[in-house]
C-alpha cells in the first residue's frame, strides 16, 4: 500500500494547506513503517570544505520515500539537490545524520545522459548488466528487452552521438534500469531537453515506473514538472538546503502538463519558491 | 498508442537523414581524389622549386637536380641492397617502438594510478620528453657498447615518455560525469579501468602513440648514423656511406626514402586517430582530412 495515498489532499489545493515547515514535519508527514520505506534520511547534514571556506550544503534534512512512491524535490540554486542524490546513491558520505535505503539497489540518472561515447546504445546498456554480474548469455536478451522498454528497439547499434538528446536520455534510462535499481534517483534528467520531448518523456517515465513499480526521487527546478510527476513534492531552501515545505499531489490519472490541477499545484510551488528566493534578496 | 507513435515520429524527425551521393565506388573514388590532389600538387611544387634552383646553377657541382636523383632512386629500388637496408631499419623500428609502447604504457598506468609516484616522476617524464634523444647516445654506447641494444635503448628513452604522457593525460581527462556514472553502475578497481578509464583515454593515448613514433623514428635515424654495426646495412649505414663518398645523389635518395616511410607511418596513425574520434562523434564527415 502506498503511504501517500493516505495523505491525499483534496483536489482544490489550498496554498499551504499541507505544507509543513521545519524538519520534524518532513518525516512526520509520512507514516512509513520500516519495511515500506525505500529511502530514509534522518537529520542529514553535509559540510564541504573546512575552516573559513566551510560550506553547509545540507542542514538537518529528514525525509522518507515510500516504496513505489514518486517524490519530486524542488529548490532554487544552491539547495544541495545534487548533494542529496549523491548521498542517497552512496557516492558520498553525510557529515552527520543517517541515510538508509534498506539495502535497495539505487540507480542514478543525470541531466546529461553520461553515456560512454565509444560504445553503441546497446553496449552501454549491456555494460551495466555486466557490472551487475549478469551472465553473458542473458545479457543480450535483457538488453533487447530494456531497449524495447524505452522504445528504442531499432537503435541498439547506434552510437550516442548519432542519437538525439531525448533518445540518449532514454538509453540512459535503460542503463539505469539495467542496474536493476529499486530506487531511481534522477537529477534533472529532462532539464536539457526541449519541451515537446520532455512532455513525451514524462508520459514514458510514468509508464515505466508503473510497469516496474519503481521508487523515484526526482530532482528538478521546473515546478510544472514536479507537479506533473510527483506523488509528493518536497521544497528545499537554499544555502543551506533544508526541507521547508512538503505537498501531497492529488493523484488523478492521467495527469497532463497542461491540466488545471498541475497548473494550480505549480502556482503554489512557485509562490513558495519565490518566498524562499526573496529571503536571499535583501 | 498515441504517445508511442508521437515518440517514434519525433525520433525519426530528429535523426539526421543519411544523404548519400552517388554509388559506393564513385563516392570512394571522389573521396580519394579529394584527399590526394592537394598532396600531389604539393609534391609537384617541391619538385618544381628544386628544379628551378638546379637550373639557376647554385652549388651546381654538388646539388643534383630532381631528375638525376629520382632516376638514381629508381635504380636503387631495382637492387636488393636498399630493400635489405629498409628491412633492417624497420625491424629495429618495430622492436624499439614495441618496447617503448610496453614500457610507456606500464609507466603511464602506474603514474596515473599512484599519486606519490606521480609526484615523484610525473614531471621527470615531461622533462625526458624535451631532452634531445641524441644526447642519450654517449650514455647508451658506454652502457651497451656499439650494438643494436644501444639504439633500442635510446629509442625507448625517446618514445616511452610521450606514450606514457599520452596515457596519463587520457586518464586525467576522463570526464568526471562518466566516472560518476561508472561508479553508480558498480564499476570498481580493475573493471573501472578496463571498461571506462582506458577506453575514455584512447584518443589521448593514440595522440601519444603518434608523437612517440616520431621520437622513436628520429632516435633510430640518429642511432643508425652514430652507431655503425658491421654486417647490418641499415638505412642509416647507407646514408653514412654516401656522406663518406660525398655522393649527394645517393644521400638525397635515402633522405627521400626516410621521408616516405615517415609519411606512410604517420598516415597510419592519423587514420587510426580519425577512426577513434569519428566513432565517438568528435569528428564529422564534413571535416577535411
Amino acid at each position: 500500500m502506498r503511504v501517500s495515498d493516505q495523505q491525499v489532499t483534496p483536489p482544490a489545493v489550498v496554498p499551504g494547506a499541507s505544507a509543513v515547515s521545519g524538519t520534524t514535519g518532513a518525516s512526520g508527514n509520512t507514516l512509513a513503517s520500516a519495511d515500506t520505506t525505500a529511502v530514509r534520511l534522518t537529520g542529514v547534514s553535509k559540510v564541504y570544505g573546512s575552516g573559513q571556506a566551510q560550506l553547509l550544503a545540507l542542514d538537518q534534512v529528514s525525509l522518507t520515500v515510500a516504496d513505489g512512491e514518486f517524490v519530486c524535490i524542488i529548490g532554487a540554486s544552491g539547495c544541495g539537490k545534487s548533494t542529496l542524490l549523491n548521498l542517497v546513491a552512496g557516492l558520498d558520505k553525510p557529515t552527520s545524520g543517517e541515510v538508509d535505503t534498506g539495502g535497495r539497489r539505487v540507480g542514478l540518472m543525470f541531466q546529461e545522459p553520461a553515456l560512454f561515447p565509444w560504445l553503441t546504445a546497446a553496449r552501454n546498456v549491456e555494460l551495466a548488466l555486466c557490472a551487475r554480474g549478469v551472465p553473458r548469455a542473458e545479457r543480450r536478451t535483457l538488453t533487447a528487452e530494456l531497449l524495447e522498454t524505452v522504445r528504442l528497439s531499432g537503435f541498439g547499434d547506434k552510437r550516442p552521438h548519432e542519437l538525439s538528446g531525448g533518445m540518449r536520455q532514454r538509453v540512459a534510462m535503460a542503463r539505469a534500469l539495467a542496474q536493476n535499481a529499486d530506487v531511481l534517483l534522477m537529477d534533472e534528467p529532462f532539464g536539457a531537453l526541449d519541451a515537446m520531448t520532455r512532455d513525451l518523456l514524462h508520459d514514458e517515465l510514468e509508464r515505466i515506473c508503473t510497469e516496474r513499480t519503481l521508487t523515484v526521487l526526482f530532482v528538478t527546478h521546473n515546478v510544472r514538472e514536479a507537479a506533473r510527476l510527483g506523488d509528493r513534492v518536497i521544497v528545499l531552501s537554499s544555502r543551506p538546503g533544508r526541507v521547508i515545505a512538503e505537498y501531497d499531489v492529488p493523484r488523478r490519472a492521467p495527469r497532463r502538463i497542461d491540466s488545471p490541477e498541475v497548473a494550480q499545484m505549480a502556482a503554489i510551488l512557485t509562490d513558495r519558491l519565490r518566498e524562499e528566493m526573496g529571503r536571499h534578496g535583501s | 498508442m498515441a504517445v508511442d507513435q508521437a515518440l517514434h515520429g519525433l525520433d525519426n524527425l530528429e535523426l539526421r537523414p543519411g544523404i548519400k551521393t552517388g554509388s559506393g565506388f564513385a563516392r570512394r573514388a571522389r573521396k580519394l581524389w579529394t584527399a590526394a590532389w592537394p598532396k600531389l600538387l604539393a609534391i609537384a611544387l617541391v619538385l618544381l622549386v628544386w628544379e628551378i634552383v638546379h637550373l639557376t646553377g647554385w652549388k651546381k657541382l654538388v646539388l643534383a637536380g630532381p631528375g638525376t636523383v629520382l632516376s638514381d632512386l629508381w635504380q636503387m629500388a631495382q637492387h636488393g641492397q636498399l630493400w635489405a637496408a629498409i628491412g633492417v631499419t624497420m625491424k629495429r623500428a618495430l622492436t624499439g617502438y614495441m618496447l617503448a609502447l610496453i614500457i610507456g604504457s606500464v609507466v603511464g598506468v602506474l603514474v596515473a594510478r599512484i599519486p606519490p609516484l606521480r609526484a615523484a616522476i610525473g614531471s621527470i617524464i615531461t622533462g625526458l620528453q624535451t631532452m634531445p634523444s641524441i644526447a642519450w647516445y654517449p650514455f647508451a654506447i658506454i652502457l651497451f657498447s656499439e650494438g643494436t641494444a644501444a639504439i633500442l635503448f635510446v629509442m625507448v628513452m625517446g618514445a616511452a615518455p610521450s606514450i606514457a604522457n599520452g596515457l596519463i593525460a587520457g586518464v586525467d581527462y576522463t570526464p568526471p560525469l562518466l566516472l560518476r556514472a561508472g561508479r553508480t553502475m558498480g564499476l570498481r578497481g580493475i573493471a573501472l579501468y578496463r571498461y571506462l578509464i582506458l577506453p575514455a583515454s584512447l584518443p589521448a593515448f593514440v595522440a601519444g602513440l603518434k608523437q612517440g613514433w616520431a621520437f622513436a623514428w628520429r632516435s633510430l635515424m640518429a642511432g643508425e648514423l652514430l652507431v655503425i654495426i658491421l654486417g647490418q646495412p641499415s638505412i642509416g649505414v647507407l646514408l653514412s656511406n654516401y656522406q663518406d663518398q660525398s655522393d649527394m645523389v645517393g644521400a638525397i635518395s635515402i633522405m627521400i626514402v626516410i621521408l616516405v616511410i615517415g609519411i606512410v607511418v604517420d598516415a597510419i596513425f592519423s587514420k587510426t586517430d580519425r577512426m577513434v574520434r569519428r566513432r565517438r562523434g568528435l569528428l564529422t564527415d564534413a571535416q577535411p582530412a
